[in-house]
């Protein structure tokens, strides 16, 4: 029944010579041939090896309490709670993140595509994005450790006793976090904006409109789905990522607030993340729990997995170039985090 | 009247958007010359030989954690050979690994699989790229590690090093192999995308004289797709020289410089690579001559970084010149 549906409505395919047998080929060529087959199987092996390992392990740990206990530093995996902080510091962190990173990143993109004058600094805007997708993660929190220790900015962290300013703290890790999340919107936004034709801009002028308007009444919201895949695409960074929270959000398990603002004190005191709750965990961490780690990292997961879902829909059936094996697959490099 | 305030609402929204790029750019700039800024002191004092071998770097790190210089030796004497090597070590190995793996894929993926195959294969592409870093890392140190220790490492060849090294499977062989993991699903999917754009007559060209498939992708579309393997291969590395945590949770803690003249102990001796290093020494971050190093690393991984950006951006010229988009 299935069956049917999908030929319904299947895409066309670009259409490929009939196979042909190997048994004629020259014994290397086979040779080739038969290991294209077998990565391309152990491919798919360790895909389903990672997940069954971690389902697995995860089903295994997690029990439906871990989700409402606070994390307790205890030597007894039984009694060191669970992980409501780390969840708590996971949203709030890229929630922090996603609110400077996407309207900053559709404005860049829209610079650029749509004014970029003058050229040349329109072309070191593009360097320098692409300097930021490509600088490890680490630096960029080193980086911002040295700048949100700067006295002007203690505000945004806690001061210590002699006056020093901390530098840690749910403002400084999240806003570190929408530079890593930003090449990913600027950049699902451009090719988009690249996709719009011409036509679409000249109709708008001809009515009247001015460049401006069109931007924010016709443009933008044709590439709406566009945007929210590259925002998508940006919050799964944010959520992988480790070591700009462990590095500028400090170690503390639990959410520690500073003085008694409630929701200004949260975000300027350190937590964890499922990130580093997970490092932490591990037998590289200090907390050394394996089974809330392997618990922890199974939530990770399935979080990261249900954003990846929701790209592969925003971005289905959207371009025209879909139809093609090649188009389709320069859309999967599209859609991954690491190819910008 | 109308048109005239359409006209500088223009030039308003122009500016203000403008600013903000310029803001980016400032940011930029800031930030590289905040982090060179930091490192001088580190490479002042050690010049050249910074990037040299010299003594045990974890021994030079703890003095400058303890604020007691090595005797002989400056606070901030650093010869960070074995942190370069074991970066160099883990990447090679890991995109070499990985750039075999991912062009077989490639041509699996767009020539030989059926479709129903490929169908699943795309998915399976999108985990593999989505998993994060520390998922990989708990795999690598919890499965992975005790694997290679009980079936790899027999006893004999753990006692032939036990002078020097505790060999104990996190180690450069499961560093590289995860590494590996992590870099492939994006050069299959760049490799896959360039060879899929090949235009389709110049294989048809191939095919009527009588080549047979084999020998028409390797002739014909991977000839064609060589910039964007090259600009794949490119983008895998800057990714495997920034990756961190997964590094420093699989790559044992101990900076040390495995040494190929061992044989094959080489392969299961521990490697720990520059960006794994920082943020295991992030805690000392507030002590000035460690931070000195620790930013003279980080400067070292900012060049890399921005080197290899260029090296991506000049492979993928020629094929504009095909107008492919890759």
């Amino acid at each position: 029944m299935s069956e049917t549906a999908t030929v319904a409505t299947a895409p066309p395919v670009a259409v490929r010579p009939p196979r042909q047998s190997t048994a004629a080929w020259p014994l290397a060529d086979r040779v080739g041939y038969w290991l294209c087959w077998t990565t391309g199987i152990a491919l798919c092996l360790i895909a389903v090896a990672i997940v069954v390992f971690m389902l697995v392990k995860g089903v295994a740990y997690l029990r439906p309490a871990l989700f409402v206990e606070h994390p307790a530093a205890s030597l007894q995996q039984s009694q060191s709670g669970g992980f409501l902080d780390p969840i708590e510091g996971t949203l709030i962190i890229t929630a922090i993140g996603t609110l400077i990173a996407a309207p900053a990143g559709v404005a860049l993109a829209v610079w650029i595509s749509e004014y970029g004058r003058p050229t040349a600094l329109a072309r070191a805007v593009e360097s320098a994005i692409d300097v930021i997708a490509g600088v490890p993660s680490v630096v960029l929190a080193i980086f911002g450790l040295l700048v949100f220790s700067e006295g002007f900015l203690g505000f945004l962290s806690q001061n210590a006793a002699n006056g020093a300013v901390y530098g840690r703290s749910f403002f400084a890790a999240g806003i570190v976090m929408a530079l890593l999340a930003l090449p990913l919107i600027v950049g699902s936004t451009r090719e988009a904006l690249a996709q719009v034709p011409d036509r679409v801009r000249e109709a708008s002028y001809a009515l009247g409109k001015s460049r401006a308007s069109t931007i924010r009444w016709v443009l933008l919201p044709s590439i709406r789905p566009d945007i929210a895949s590259g925002i998508a695409l940006g919050m799964g960074r944010i959520i992988g990522d480790t070591a700009i929270i462990t590095i500028l959000l400090g170690v503390t398990l639990t959410t520690q607030g500073v003085g008694s603002t409630p929701l200004l004190g949260t975000l300027r005191g350190t937590g964890s993340t499922l990130t580093s709750y997970v490092y932490n965990n591990s037998p590289a961490g200090e907390g050394n729990a394996p089974q809330k780690a392997y618990a922890a990292a199974f939530v990770l997961l399935m979080l990261v997995l249900a954003l990846n879902a929701l790209v592969t829909r925003l971005t289905a059936g959207r371009r025209s170039d879909r139809a093609s094996i090649g188009g389709r697959l320069r859309a999967i490099g599209g859609s991954l985090p690491w190819t910008r | 009247m109308a048109r005239r305030t359409g006209r500088r609402e223009d030039q308003r929204a122009e500016r203000t958007l403008g600013a903000l790029a310029v803001g980016l750019l400032a940011l930029i700039g800031v930030m590289v010359v905040i982090v060179f800024v930091n490192a001088w002191p580190s490479f002042r004092s050690n010049g050249l030989s910074w990037f040299g071998p010299g003594g045990n770097v974890d021994t030079q790190l703890r003095a400058m954690q303890e604020s007691t210089p090595l005797p002989g030796h400056s606070i901030e004497y650093f010869r960070g050979w074995p942190l370069l090597w074991g970066t160099l070590l883990t990447t090679v190995l890991a995109v070499v690994l990985a750039l075999i793996v991912s062009t077989l894929a490639a041509i699996f993926l767009t020539e030989f699989a059926p479709e129903r195959v490929r169908r699943a294969l795309e998915p399976v592409i999108r985990l593999l790229a989505g998993v994060p870093s520390v998922v990989y890392g708990l795999i690598g140190i919890l499965a992975l590690a005790p694997l290679i220790n009980q079936h790899l490492i027999s006893n004999a060849r753990k006692q032939s090093v036990a002078y020097v090294v505790q060999l104990n499977g996190a180690d450069l062989t499961t560093a590289t192999l995860i590494l590996a993991v992590m870099i492939t699903p994006i050069m299959v999917a760049l490799i896959a995308g360039a060879l899929g754009s090949v235009p389709e007559p110049w294989r048809e060209g191939s095919v009527a004289l009588g080549v047979n498939r084999w020998r028409t992708i390797v002739r014909v579309s991977l000839r064609t797709a060589r910039p964007a393997i090259v600009a794949a291969t490119v983008l895998a590395t800057a990714r495997a020289l920034g990756e961190a945590i997964m590094l420093s949770m699989v790559s044992g803690g101990r900076g040390f410089a495995a040494n190929p003249l061992d044989g094959l102990t080489f392969l299961f001796e521990p490697v720990r690579p520059l960006a794994a290093t920082i943020v295991q020494q992030s805690d000392g971050l507030t002590i000035a001559p460690l931070a000195h190093t620790i930013y003279a690393m980080a400067a070292v991984l900012l060049v890399s970084a921005a080197l290899l950006s260029l090296a991506g951006w000049a492979a993928k010229q020629p094929l504009r010149r095909y107008g492919i988009r890759a």
